[in-house]
């Protein structure tokens, strides 16, 4: 393994897309501004000097049609990716990932898929407001035959968007726009992490943070302060939505009997309710104090900064939550 | 369809449209230090160059008649009879805000003023402006609907299926396609094969018309004539007005990752300039001499003023109170 060489999350799932559609040419790409770093930043830089318009496709506004055209193709043979450069806009396109892809295999009794990445960008804040804000992840959580990941840094990023390229199901790729600068160190040949595996980043006695995506950082920075006031966190960093890392979370509030998620969707039916659920299910007897969840309020994305700044989730936020059950 | 006009227009008619012009070009213009200062934070897409499609339009239209309409809706919104300080606290994000600081400049209301959605996923309340005349179909009420959209939007299946459904029930709608010849960085030639987009409507057994969306004149002409369609019980009708923006996409001009250019040819600028709606107004009026170079400057003195309280309300209003910030979740 490389070591040393630093890249921004951004650049890491641009050396990703670059190494998957050098080595095979069932790879290609479309959506919405795949030319445009306004849309993509430069996670695609470079893609059509070196693939070509026929594997780097810029669309026109169809995100149900465009979608489609991706589940289709993976049906027929191809490793389709279609970027949606807004979580928000995938909405148009609910029919071929839920009814669609998501069936696919099931429907055919396991004899055809449809190997498909739907990447999708979670781009809030900057008073940007309901229609341009929203983390739906949960909701592709909830649904039998997708997979859901969703990397907190460059690291995973490149080695999450290389396993969901080639795994043999549509995988929902959730991409967080805030992380796009975020350097780590990130190593040149290509590697995948397992989906469905999470991390712990940090090992810890006193109580489970399990956490994900743009929030990971967020609780790592409670970490420290915690540590100087005798609290000792074990922090999980869960990757893969779904299927989630029961294993993982089971072993340390076994543990550690406390229990925190920290969760970037709106807290009714969220993937912290589905995480919390499980625990209780399995750990009823083990658990010192009540599952504390932090989530988004039940409430869409407000324009004004005033009420953006009590919207989003911040370290304080989840120092609140776990200050409740020491 | 081919349209041809000749008229005589009043002197109160031809001021009219020039005022509704200028209100929205120095609104819009009034934001452009703001955002780029970052006192305006949410995105805003600004209207410039387009007014007189509003105008036309609008002018047009009653206080009871419906728009819907999308991203770049300042325009409509003024042109429909909102209230610019209600707008420019929303587009600073204000709790005197029209949607009180919750929606920003993507997101207007005004239902008193008919002015019923503005929202920005693109092609979105298309069907929603269907809707509404589905309503209006439904009670006899004989108000007509626009559904304002851009030539983006003619990528989104919905606008077919809605124009085809309209059809079927001869819907008291216009379907106004405003056509910038871009949608953000994608020239129209590469979203589509026909850059007529108002032969779309054809095939749905649809009126349509496609017209110069820079000349108010004609815009009011040809909404006129629709708008006579739909309340005859022939709707819908589909008018594409061709037109450019005088700024960026988003903000004054094209920021990519903090870059600003324009992503246009600079002679295809050049050229949308001298099309400018409201000098083409202007001249007209000069020419047929109905006012005086004090006339319109006077016009626009009292625009101006108009701009500067609505920015004094924006500037002078508090954020709304985080305390309040699940308010409005229901009613
Ligand atoms: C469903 C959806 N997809 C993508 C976008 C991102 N987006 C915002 S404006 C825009 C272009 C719209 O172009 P057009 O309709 O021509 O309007 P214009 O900006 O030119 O006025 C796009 C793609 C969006 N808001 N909604
Ligand atoms: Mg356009």
């Amino acid at each position: 393994m490389s070591t040393g060489r630093k890249l921004s999350y951004s650049l890491a799932i641009n050396e990703a897309l670059k190494q998957l559609m050098e080595i095979d040419k069932s790879v290609f790409i479309l959506g919405q501004g795949v030319k445009s770093p306004w849309y993509v930043g430069n996670t695609c830089r470079d893609l059509i000097e070196l693939y070509g318009e026929d594997r780097v496709i810029d669309t026109p506004i169809s995100e149900n049609a465009m979608t489609g055209a991706a589940v289709g193709a993976s049906i027929a043979g191809m490793k389709a990716i279609i970027i949606h450069p807004r979580l928000d806009f995938a909405l148009y396109a609910f029919d071929p990932i839920i009814n669609q892809a998501a069936n696919w295999s099931y429907m055919s009794g396991g004899r055809s898929s449809a190997p498909v990445v739907f990447w999708m960008v979670i781009n809030r804040g900057g008073e940007q407001a309901a229609q341009h804000s929203q983390a739906l992840h949960s909701i592709f959580a909830h649904i039998p035959g997708l997979k859901v990941v969703a990397p907190s840094n460059a690291y995973d990023a490149k080695g999450l968007f290389i396993a969901a390229v080639n795994d043999k199901n549509p995988v929902v790729f959730i991409d967080d726009r805030w992380l796009y600068n975020r350097e780590c160190i990130v190593p040149e040949e290509m590697y995948e992490i397992p989906i469905g595996k999470g991390k712990i980043i940090k090992e810890g006695n006193d109580m489970t943070v399990v956490s994900s995506s743009f929030l990971v950082s967020e609780s790592e920075k409670c970490l420290s302060i915690l540590s100087s006031e005798g609290i000792d966190i074990e922090l999980i960093d869960l990757r893969t939505l779904k299927p989630f890392d029961e294993d993982l979370i089971i072993k340390s509030v076994k543990k550690t009997g406390k229990l925190i998620i920290v969760d970037g969707s709106w807290k009714t039916n969220s993937i912290s309710a589905e995480i919390a659920a499980s625990v209780y299910e399995k750990l009823f007897g083990y658990l010192k104090a009540p599952i504390q969840r932090v989530n988004l309020p039940d409430t869409p994305a407000p324009a004004s900064r005033s009420l953006e700044s009590v919207y989003y989730i911040t370290a304080e936020t989840i120092i609140n939550a776990i200050k409740k059950i020491v | 369809m081919e349209f041809k006009f000749k008229m005589e227009y009043s002197k109160d008619i031809l001021l009219g449209l020039y005022q509704t012009m200028v209100r929205i070009r120095l609104a819009e213009e009034s934001l452009v230090e703001a955002i780029k200062s970052g006192e305006i934070k949410t995105p805003a897409h600004l209207y410039s160059g387009e007014e007189a499609i509003a105008t036309g339009i609008c002018t047009n239209l009653t206080k009871e008649d419906y728009i819907f309409g999308n991203h770049r809706s300042h325009g409509h919104y003024l042109a429909k009879g909102g209230d610019m300080g209600a707008m420019i606290a929303e587009i600073y994000c204000k709790e005197t805000g029209c949607s009180k600081g919750r929606g920003g400049s993507m997101h207007l209301i005004d239902p008193e003023n008919g002015i019923m959605g503005i929202v920005p996923i693109v092609a979105g309340t298309i069907s929603l402006a269907m809707g509404a005349s589905l309503a209006s179909s439904i009670r006899k009420d004989n108000r007509i609907t626009v559904s304002f959209f851009g030539d983006g939007a003619t990528g989104e299946g919905v606008l077919y299926e809605s124009m085809n459904f309209a059809a079927l029930k001869k819907l008291p709608i216009i379907f106004a396609c405003e056509n910038n010849l871009y949608s953000t960085h994608l020239p129209i030639k590469e979203i589509r094969v026909n850059e007529n987009i108002s032969e779309s409507a054809m095939p749905f057994g649809i009126q349509c018309y496609r017209i110069d969306g820079n000349d108010v004149l004609q815009v009011y002409e040809i909404f006129k004539k629709a708008k006579q369609i739909c309340l005859e019980g022939n709707g819908p009708v589909f008018i594409e007005f061709l037109t450019y923006r005088l700024r960026g996409h988003v903000g004054p001009d094209d920021n990519i990752q903090g870059t600003h250019t324009d992503i246009r040819p600079k002679w295809e600028i050049e050229e949308w300039l001298r099309k400018d709606p409201i000098k083409r107004l202007e001249l007209y009026i000069y020419k047929q001499n109905l006012a005086t170079e004090v006339e319109i400057e006077n016009i626009r003195y009292l625009v101006n003023l108009e701009v500067k309280k609505a920015t004094d309300l924006a500037l002078s209003s508090n954020f709304p109170n985080p305390s309040e910030l699940e308010h409005y979740v229901y009613r």
